[in-house]
């Protein structure tokens, strides 16, 4: 029994060192893109008056959903303007938003990538059990050397955690397109781009929505745990709730994620469905 | 005929692991049962040989698993051949680059699929427009194109309809028209109406012989029903195992069925749906009316029949007489023409059997066979009918069945 430790923390230390110091200007670029843009939409949302910002979102939901969504939507939010966790939600709603829209502008175009080649789906789908089972307050740590402290690292751990369904929906809408089509489209002459985007995607896409809705969901989940290395929003809150033993105020920071969670579930569940 | 516009040179398809291995145990003459035994790979198609001529319908039959369906893949290459050649007005597009055989795709090949294969996301219309779409031809184009294809078909009205709002019969005319839209020179058409049910099925086969008609295409027509491949094929290919057992029209395979499987398959055929009156008709006794009734008697007498049709000069049926009333016409001094009988039921030589029996079985005389121009061909008797329903060989008068 005289088999040494694996060093494996080490390595992974000296890894991760070895990346904050060759790759230092890249992660400061994504940094400071990530950072503007959150701002960007924190700032938009903030200059619009809450008023506006619920008839807008009851709008959303009525568009894309039914009459029912829509009234929910609107006392939902209206409840959490009363309960005066407006400043939160708006928070949590664009670190929410960014993480997603990473994750589909990376996510899709992953899952396009695999579902035209086995083999990177067999290189790729490892990864993914990899990002969704490893803890995610483990991947805080590497975020906040590589990111510092603030809703950047928070972002890059939502990110992480909630891309997969982007991925493995968007390979398994594209490769559950009947034979029978693919035939036809291949019978026609089509190019490869031209099946991808005539037949493949179109025929996708509630798929590719399903697993975006599953992003949205998990990123949102995320908000507490991004909350400890500091993105402010709702997830701050229930966090200084625990913190301090405040139940009733962790209690109504917790609702109102729930609150927020089902209009956004209701909303992007049915953007892909209703055209 | 001239040159071919399709030509299968000793095209094979081998499933599995190293199919060139079985290319070679099969040029070495082994079976498709001991390549599956030896190797665990399965023949698709195996050494299939022949030529399709510009504006016939080619049909290919077999039972399921003959790999009917995956010949007719090979022709547009949706499946690579293992080995062989498949020549398209004289090009092997086995060899093709990727860019010249979508070409060939676009606008030398139509295809038409057992499951309609069409895009449930597109309208009629657009689903008819997607092989222009993918050549790249203006919307303007694109749009007459296929409203044109869609006339054709008959689907006029329907164009913003989805498919899943049609019928079966209606999607696989969509699946027809989207084929046609292109004007390819070649039709594909895998098992296109064996998910319909029968009567639309056979509205389908009348439509599609009709619109040949007009277009003159190339169609290579799979299928499992005989009876299908007899009425729509010009020529027909029977395949067995992924060997093509016999090639040939619908008479040569029924009439002298090339092996015991040709013959079991058809064994069963309708054959009142393959035969004609010109198979089953006899030599008419004729006779002008001038001659009088004197001489009809007497023919009558000689030949010991019971009638006899009247013609004019230019052989043309005019009428009949019966041996009763040619009597009663010389009793009393008349001519043929005030006795004859004027109302004789007719049919044309190309006339199936299957058509022809209730005329047969309730006319009082044999049935008169004529041509366009109403001259006398022959005379069915019942009998004749009979013994060619039968399956007797010597009574098909050696006749080409068309």
């Amino acid at each position: 029994m005289a088999i040494p430790k694996i060093p494996l923390a080490e390595w992974i230390d000296h890894f991760v060192n070895f990346l904050r110091d060759t790759l230092e200007p890249f992660f400061n670029l994504i940094s400071d893109g990530i950072g503007s843009f959150v701002d960007l939409l924190v700032w938009l949302l903030t200059i619009i008056p809450p008023s506006i910002l619920i008839i807008l979102f009851t709008g959303i939901a009525l568009w894309v959903s039914r009459w029912s969504t829509a009234i929910f939507t609107a006392i939902g939010l209206l409840l959490i303007y009363n309960l005066g966790y407006w400043d939160g939600t708006i928070d949590t709603l664009a670190l929410v938003l960014t993480s997603v829209i990473i994750s589909i502008v990376i996510g899709i175009p992953i899952g396009i990538g695999i579902s035209q080649n086995d083999r990177a789906r067999n290189i790729v789908t490892p990864i993914l059990d990899f990002m969704q089972t490893m803890p995610a307050f483990v991947y805080l740590i590497p975020a906040i050397l590589f990111f510092g402290i603030g809703v950047v690292p928070g972002i890059i751990a939502s990110v992480i955690f909630a891309m997969p369904p982007t991925i493995r929906l968007s390979n398994l809408g594209i490769r559950q397109v009947p034979e029978d089509l693919i035939e036809a489209a291949n019978a026609f002459g089509s190019t490869t781009k031209q099946k991808l985007l005539k037949v493949q995607l179109p025929l996708a896409m509630p798929t590719i929505m399903a697993g975006i809705n599953q992003s949205v969901m998990l990123s949102l989940s995320m908000v507490v745990i991004a909350s400890l290395v500091g993105a402010p929003g709702l997830g701050a809150d229930v966090y200084r709730a625990v913190t301090q033993i405040k139940v009733g105020v962790g209690f109504e920071a917790g609702f109102v994620i729930v609150i927020l969670a089902i209009i956004l579930d209701r909303i992007s569940q049915n953007i892909g469905i209703k055209k | 005929m001239n040159d071919p516009k399709i030509e299968v040179r000793n095209v094979s398809k081998i499933f599995g692991k190293s199919p060139q291995q079985g290319v070679k145990m099969l040029n070495e003459g082994m079976t498709k049962k001991e390549i599956l035994e030896k190797t665990g790979m399965t023949v698709g198609v195996n050494k299939a040989s022949f030529k399709v001529y510009a504006g016939e319908i080619f049909v290919i039959m077999g039972l399921s698993g003959s790999g009917k369906s995956t010949l007719v893949r090979m022709f547009n290459r949706l499946i690579d051949p293992t080995s062989g050649e498949v020549l398209i007005d004289g090009q092997d597009i086995v060899k093709m680059k990727p860019k010249d055989l979508r070409e060939v795709r676009r606008t030398k090949l139509g295809m038409v699929f057992q499951k309609f294969a069409l895009f449930p996301h597109r309208t009629v219309l657009s689903n008819t427009e997607y092989g222009l779409e993918m050549r790249g031809i203006d919307k303007k184009t694109q749009r007459e194109k296929a409203m044109e294809a869609l006339r054709l078909v008959g689907l006029e009205g329907y164009e913003n309809s989805y498919p899943s709002e049609l019928s079966g019969g209606m999607q696989q005319r969509v699946g027809l028209a989207r084929a046609l839209a292109n004007d390819p020179d070649i039709l594909l058409m895998d098992e296109a109406f064996s998910a319909l049910d029968p009567l639309i099925r056979k509205d389908m086969q009348n439509e599609l012989l009709e619109l040949q008609e007009k277009m003159e295409k190339t169609i290579i027509f799979i299928t499992h029903d005989l009876d299908e491949a007899l009425r729509l094929g010009d020529r027909i290919a029977l395949m067995r195992d992924g060997s093509i057992v016999q090639i040939g029209t619908a008479e040569e395979i029924l009439i002298n069925p090339a092996n015991d499987y040709v013959e079991r398959f058809v064994e069963d055929v309708d054959l009142s749906k393959v035969l004609t009156a010109a198979h089953v008709m006899k030599r008419p006794e004729k006779l002008l009316a001038e001659r009088g009734p004197r001489v009809a008697l007497q023919i009558m007498k000689e030949v010991g029949i019971s009638s006899v049709y009247i013609v004019d000069k230019g052989r043309k049926l005019i009428g009949a007489i019966t041996a009763q009333d040619a009597a009663d016409a010389v009793k009393n001094g008349k001519k043929i023409e005030e006795v004859m009988i004027r109302d004789i039921q007719t049919v044309s030589p190309d006339t199936l059997l299957t058509d022809l029996l209730e005329c047969v079985a309730t006319a009082s005389l044999p049935v008169a066979v004529v041509d366009e121009e109403n001259r006398l061909e022959g005379i069915i008797v019942r009998g004749a009918v009979l013994a060619a329903l039968a399956g007797d060989e010597i009574q098909l008068n050696g006749k080409e069945v068309n």
